[in-house]
């Protein structure tokens, strides 16, 4: 493991809270008194044998001298650095910055973190002023109210000579879309700061679907079991109550189809192979969908739904991390969405058409295995298996009813060979992306 | 000769602002509020100049404008689209479905009549 500088600032402290002096420590520890300075304040890595050697005299753990709060403070850093490569900052001495200039890491770190909430706000927003049509409609309200109040206060300012008749009319006019400018200004900023607050307004049966599945962690204990009941379903359903009877419907169609899925792959089967795969393999690995599925006889699109729809308890043991899975039909229309950590799915623009998700479609059947890293804010890695299936049985002259499935791996490092892809055309700073439909609004790489 | 705008736009106090200062500059003002049936209006009514909303009830303003530019009758009417949203795409489809002018809300009055001398001369 790396040792940052900061355990210079650990070892100082611990020398000091036990009342030794920086000679004493350096003599014990068998280095000059000066070397010790240059350790103490950052100045000098430190690590192997003498790392030990000192924690041995101040009775402390190595790894508890190298290790705490700091280090997320030093990943912040060099967040920071990869965030602006055309500032040239030293990433690599980013530990060396945090122990000597403390404060001030904090203040750049804490910027770095904000910076990152006001894009997440920006992208948000954009998304939604660019293609919400409540907000669009309300936007719309709002400037023909200004645009009609503007016009005849300027006649009212402008023409010299004006027949009381239209005074009047003009002055009832500008008092009417007054009171109804007030009222869609309030409006508009309460559908904003739904938005601010992250409780999005829902805005069409499948908002409303996805909400649902997203409270219940998409995964439902009463459709585990062999003969899942109407009744089952209905238990489900309990409690929920949608806006409109599409979303119902919606949820319906898809408890359904879930608790098809139980029955075809039970929870218990599942589980076994996973079992069996963290044996065969390093723990940490993400579990491969299609070997799964390779190895229990079924599509590997059911196992991709199946892993998602694991208990949480059951995912925390035996799962890396939890996975996040989107569907889509042969238009490219997201059907189904569950976000992976540091992957926002698109909630009303379309997606990136660089996605695995998409590729599986033009070669149905065929898993896709594709490492990814996310353009724009985190550049997040993730390891993807995307494969499209037909959806009901295929029939001679009839459309298969493709849907593409991709399964996300949140990763904690980038894999060799990953393809760069975006979110949405709109708020991805790629340039000279042959695949752009629209420009981007963010910052764009250099 | 009195020249003839046909100003469709769902919003009553934005028809009669526009009404008003156009008809004090001479035109014959003729209105229409909603988009199902804006290009029959556009026929029958026959003007010199059509001043359209983007957003209309029952039908957007670039499909009405783009089955103007369809009809042999209206291909060159002179068109000035009228949008609450000032996006650089509203523009751009506006401008490849063949407005003659855009106009983003909120406009001044003195805009509106410029506009529309420039479209038709007197």
């Amino acid at each position: 493991m790396a040792k940052t500088g900061l355990t210079g600032s650990r070892i100082r402290d611990r020398r000091v809270m036990m009342g030794l002096r920086q000679a004493d420590l350096a003599r014990q520890a068998g280095i000059s008194a000066s070397y010790l300075n240059l350790i103490e304040h950052n100045r000098r890595r430190i690590g192997g044998k003498l790392l030990l050697d000192i924690a041995a005299v101040l009775g402390a753990e190595p790894a508890h001298l190298t290790e705490g709060a700091e280090a997320a403070l030093v990943a912040t850093l060099r967040d920071a650095a990869s965030a602006s490569p055309g500032a040239g900052a030293e990433a690599e001495t980013a530990d060396e910055f945090a122990g000597r200039f403390p404060g001030w890491a904090r203040l750049l770190a804490d910027q770095q973190v904000r910076i990152g909430r006001l894009e997440q706000a920006v992208e948000a927003l954009t998304d939604r002023l660019a293609h919400d049509p409540l907000l669009a409609a309300s936007l719309h309200e709002v400037l023909s109210t200004v645009t009609a109040i503007h016009s005849a206060s300027s006649i009212l300012v402008e023409t010299k000579q004006i027949e009381p008749e239209w005074r009047d009319r003009f002055h009832r006019n500008i008092h009417e879309d007054s009171a109804r400018l007030a009222e869609g200004a309030q409006r508009l900023v309460n559908e904003l700061d739904a938005g601010q607050r992250k409780e999005v307004s829902l805005n069409s049966p499948q908002d409303e679907l996805d909400a649902f599945l997203d409270k219940a962690g998409h995964s439902f204990a009463e459709l585990e079991g062999a003969a899942v009941a109407e009744d089952d379903i209905e238990a489900a359903l309990a409690g929920q109550s949608f806006d409109t009877s599409a979303a119902q419907a919606l949820a319906r169609d898809r408890l359904t189809r879930l608790a098809r899925d139980a029955a075809t792959l039970p929870q218990d089967r599942l589980v076994t192979a996973l079992e069996a795969a963290r044996k065969a393999q390093r723990e940490a690995e993400a579990p491969d969908p299609t070997a799964l599925a390779a190895d229990l006889g079924v599509s590997p699109a059911l196992v991709m739904r199946r892993l998602i729809a694991l208990p949480q308890d059951v995912a925390e043991r035996l799962l890396p991390a939890a996975p996040g899975l989107v569907i889509a039909d042969a238009s490219g229309t997201l059907l189904y969405r569950k976000e992976a950590q540091g992957f926002s799915l698109p909630r009303y623009g379309a997606a990136c058409p660089l996605w695995p998700l998409f590729a599986a479609l033009s070669r149905p059947v065929f898993p896709i295995r594709q490492a990814i890293q996310l353009a724009g804010r985190n550049e997040g890695a993730f390891l993807t298996y995307a494969v499209a299936e037909p959806d009901h049985p295929v029939r001679p002259g009839a459309d298969p009813g493709l849907r593409a499935h991709m399964l996300i791996w949140p990763q904690d490092r980038l894999e060799t060979g990953s393809q760069r892809v975006g979110l949405t055309c709109r708020i991805c700073p790629r340039v000279n992306c042959l695949s752009r439909r629209e420009p981007s609004i963010m910052a764009r790489e250099g | 000769m009195e020249r003839t705008v046909l100003v469709i736009e769902d919003e009553p106090n934005i028809i009669e602002a526009i009404s008003f200062i156009l008809s004090r500059d001479g035109w014959r003002v003729v209105t229409h509020s909603n988009g199902v049936d804006a290009v029959d209006a556009v026929a029958s009514r026959r003007p010199d100049l059509v001043i359209l909303d983007v957003m209309l009830p029952g039908r957007s303003g670039f499909d009405i404008l783009r089955d103007l530019r369809a009809e042999e009758g209206t291909a060159a009417l002179p068109v000035l689209m009228l949008t609450a949203r000032g996006q650089t795409q509203d523009r751009e489809l506006a401008q490849s479905l063949g407005a003659s002018r855009f106009m983003a809300k909120p406009f001044s009055n003195a805009e509106v009549l410029e506009a529309a001398n420039a479209l038709v001369a007197s």
